[in-house]
């Protein structure tokens, strides 16, 4: 056997590099930083760029012009600089615009605890944006999930041309752990679609049978108009309430009707069990040792773990929980999560435990739980 | 060459604005220059200003208030061929001011067109970072409480290498711009006029009062010696062409067997400076010469150089789940900073967990099994006691064996270092 040593904000970092991203650009900020690091010093030699910015702010609007050159890029950040990043995010949404951005989650709110973890953003990722509308987000479990997952994001962000954010956490960020990469799942690198030859360039114009544009970049040979403001196909302002619901519903179903397509999990169903336990980040890790215990002692019960928080992956949370009588949701926030639990297992009887103190929820308080 | 203006969308400017000169005077230097409407990018924010990607058959994006700076310097570091042109209105300026400085620090090949008409036109005519404190503007009385800034001062002290001021009226405004637009680095033009749909309500301001001002001031045409320097993107891309390809981390075979089935916590409890980060990745590695799963977590105070420093440790030949520290077969105790926050720890450990206390680090009551040791006498540095206390471990044959301790610090340590990290382990171990 052949291990190797990483932390989680490093597998980040060469999971974007292998998926092709060559633009980074970030503000430093703790739990976050160590992307920026380990980018600063795998893109500049293999022709790549990095940026320090001046704030989140520029980070994003620097990812966002490289984008739009053509070039994938991310940027990592943690709450308080997603907050700043609110503006840009809405940006890219509603302009369609390819990015990752890694939320490395730290204990709010506010500047709250730099060095302390927590999944206290997973709500304000989804609607931390003007407009609504929906976005896609990723929640890796580990340092595994964060090669895996951030490669998935980018492919994510390239095929429906939109943020991808990656959920992550400080206890998987900046915990160092083994791998063995040969066992790591790679999926294929994607990248955005041009338009088909011929006619004239719209911007905004789907591709024949999809919801997303085609995409060519600002700087190459045929103009390109990109624009914050709310546009029809040409790419120029409109106030015709029909181009305006049209680009809207489009943008909306692109990314919602395909949720069965991405909705990434690990799920450890076990014949018989009446709970099951729905979690996801770090969290995960203390909720399989619980799977693993009551299997042994004779009490199983199933576990479900999202990989894919946003948009809900509705269908597969209800598949898992079919056979149920209780689901017990468990994030290390208030309860954020387990509104959306609650909205799609009307039927069930759905139990939240959560822990907002900085430290991991331990296996002994979810059994707990589990046990009722 | 054909004007690049918009056919299907002509301007939109209120009659007598300003803007209307900027953007045929632009519109003269791209002809003057020859450009293709795709060798252009015009970047633009909220405001008036934000109208002109609209009017050009260039490359266009328009984005949020005060940001078309960083859009900008993303589309120019992917693309240095391109010409990228900003417009900024005064409003544009005051939100987006730390991209302002730092576009001056920086010095990418960007061109801004600042159009600066001294009010927010588009949402009322409220006061901005321009506006003059005797203006009467849509603020009431606040414009008088601040002082105006004068752009291009700010640009030249921020370090932009050309900064030119001038009114929108002056004739030869579409040369000013073709210069700033050849100037390898980046350029800022500070165009005065007048917004005649807000501001021209309250207050007088003609072309002849913009240029009796503007001549009032140190003239400002262009390049700035002291600021001149090699453009960003060229000095970046040396600088990268510099910097040597980099490895994912290395592989480490197993090659040993661990002295004892199952999982395995470790916590060393140290102080900053004593390498406790380090050691825990030493230990880290020799688990991994044994085959076995590690996951190794630090805590320490953000003033790297005082207070706690922590490493929680897990060597498991099982994948390990969850990460928290529950039944440590050793604690490592280096210094009073980590006991005081793992009290609670070390109360709650039973005589399964080999405590190794350095004399003099008191730690409360406990019923581990304890081994006071002393590291000093052994005439080891406080720095080393980390690594010591692993040699010590080692020799117990608990948690690691020699083997495996000899194989992680040569895999972790070269040269000089390793040979006196080997006499540490001797030391520790005589």
């Amino acid at each position: 056997m052949r291990l190797s040593l990483y932390e989680g904000n490093d597998a980040i970092a060469w999971a974007a590099y292998q998926a092709g991203c060559r633009f980074f650009a970030g503000y430093p900020i703790t739990p976050a930083t160590s992307i920026y690091n380990n980018m600063l010093k795998i893109l500049p030699p293999m022709g790549g760029t990095v940026l320090q910015t001046e704030d989140e702010i520029a980070a994003m609007g620097y990812c966002i012009g490289a984008s739009m050159a053509g070039l994938k890029a991310m940027t990592a950040t943690s709450g308080p600089g997603i907050s700043l990043c609110s503006e840009q995010i809405s940006f890219a949404i509603g302009s369609e615009i390819p990015l990752v951005i890694v939320d490395v989650q730290r204990l709010g709110p506010s500047t709250g605890s730099a060095t302390k973890g927590a999944d206290g953003d997973v709500q304000f990722i989804r609607w931390g944006n003007s407009g609504g509308l929906p976005v896609i987000v990723l929640a890796p479990v580990d340092v595994k999930d964060c090669f895996t997952l951030t490669m998935h994001a980018f492919n994510l962000a390239e095929v429906y041309r939109c943020p991808v954010f990656i959920a992550s956490n400080k206890e998987i960020a900046q915990t160092r752990e083994s791998i063995n990469l040969e066992s790591l799942e790679r999926p294929d690198i994607i990248d955005r679609l041009m338009p088909p030859s011929g006619g004239p360039f719209l911007p905004f114009q789907s591709l024949p049978e999809k919801d997303v544009p085609g995409f060519l970049p600002i700087g190459g040979k045929v103009i390109v108009r990109q624009t914050s403001s709310t546009h029809g196909v040409n790419g120029y302002i409109t106030t015709d309430p029909d181009e305006i619901a049209t680009m809207i519903e489009r943008m909306n179903r692109k990314i919602k009707t395909e949720i069965d397509r991405f909705s990434f999990a690990e799920s450890l169903i076990e014949p018989g069990a009446e709970t099951l336990i729905l979690t996801y980040g770090v969290t995960a890790r203390a909720a399989r040792a619980v799977y693993r215990d009551l299997k042994t002692e004779g009490n199983p019960i199933s576990l479900l773990i999202l990989k894919t928080l946003w948009p809900v992956p509705e269908n597969l949370i209800y598949k898992n929980a079919e056979k149920v009588k209780r689901v017990v949701v468990v994030e290390m926030n208030l309860g954020q999560y387990v509104r959306e639990v609650e909205r799609v297992l009307k039927d069930k009887k759905v139990v939240f435990l959560g822990q907002m103190d900085g430290r991991l929820i331990s296996p002994n308080r979810i059994k707990e739980v589990a046990l009722g | 060459m054909d004007s690049l203006l918009n056919k299907n969308r002509p301007p939109v400017f209120c009659p007598g604005c300003s803007h209307d000169n900027v953007l045929y005077s632009l519109d003269k230097t791209f002809q003057d220059m020859g450009l293709q409407g795709n060798q252009i990018a015009m970047v633009s924010d909220i405001g008036c200003s934000g109208l002109f990607d609209t009017f050009f058959n260039t490359h266009a994006l328009h984005g949020l208030h005060g940001r078309a700076l960083t859009y900008a310097g993303g589309l120019k570091l992917a693309r240095p061929d391109l010409n990228v042109v900003v417009t900024m209105g005064d409003g544009g300026l005051g939100i987006g001011g730390a991209h302002l400085l730092s576009a001056c620090r920086r010095n990418l090949d960007l061109t801004l067109l600042v159009l600066n008409n001294f009010n927010f036109g588009m949402t009322g005519g409220q006061f901005s970072a321009t506006t003059p404190p005797e203006a009467m503007v849509g603020s009431g009385f606040l414009n008088r409480l601040e002082r105006p800034i004068d752009v291009a001062q700010v640009a030249v002290a921020a370090g932009a290498p050309f900064v030119a001021r001038s009114s929108a009226y002056q004739k030869d405004l579409p040369e000013l711009i073709e210069k700033a637009i050849r100037y390898k680095g980046f350029s800022v033009v500070d165009i005065w006029g007048v917004c005649p749909g807000r501001y021209l309500k309250r207050n007088k301001l003609t072309p002849n009062m913009i240029d009796d001002a503007l001549n009032k001031l140190k003239p400002l045409n262009g390049p700035v010696l002291q600021n001149m320097r090699t453009e960003y993107g060229q000095s970046y891309r040396e600088h990268a062409a510099d910097q040597k390809p980099i490895s994912p981390p290395a592989g480490i075979d197993a090659r040993f067997d661990p002295p004892k089935p199952g999982r395995q916590e470790v916590v060393i409890l140290g102080a900053a400076g004593q390498r406790i980060l380090t050691a825990g990745e030493v230990l880290g590695i020799a688990g991994l010469t044994a085959g076995l799963n590690m996951t190794q977590k630090n805590e320490y105070n953000i003033t790297v150089l005082r207070g706690p420093s922590i490493c929680e440790l897990i060597l498991s030949p099982e994948e390990i789940d969850y990460t928290g520290i529950t039944k440590p077969a050793a604690v490592i105790v280096l210094a009073s900073e980590g006991v005081l926050r793992r009290e609670s720890l070390i109360n709650q450990l039973d005589h399964n967990t080999v405590v190794i206390q350095v004399v003099g680090v008191d730690i409360p009551s406990t019923n581990a099994r304890v081994i006071s040791v002393n590291f000093k006498g052994k005439g080891i540095k406080k720095t080393d006691w980390a690594l010591a206390a692993l040699a010590f471990l080692s020799n117990m044959n608990h948690v690691l064996n020699s083997k495996m301790l000899d194989a992680a610090v040569t895999i972790r340590f070269k040269d000089k270092t390793l040979h006196a990290v080997k006499e540490i382990v001797a030391k520790a171990t005589a």
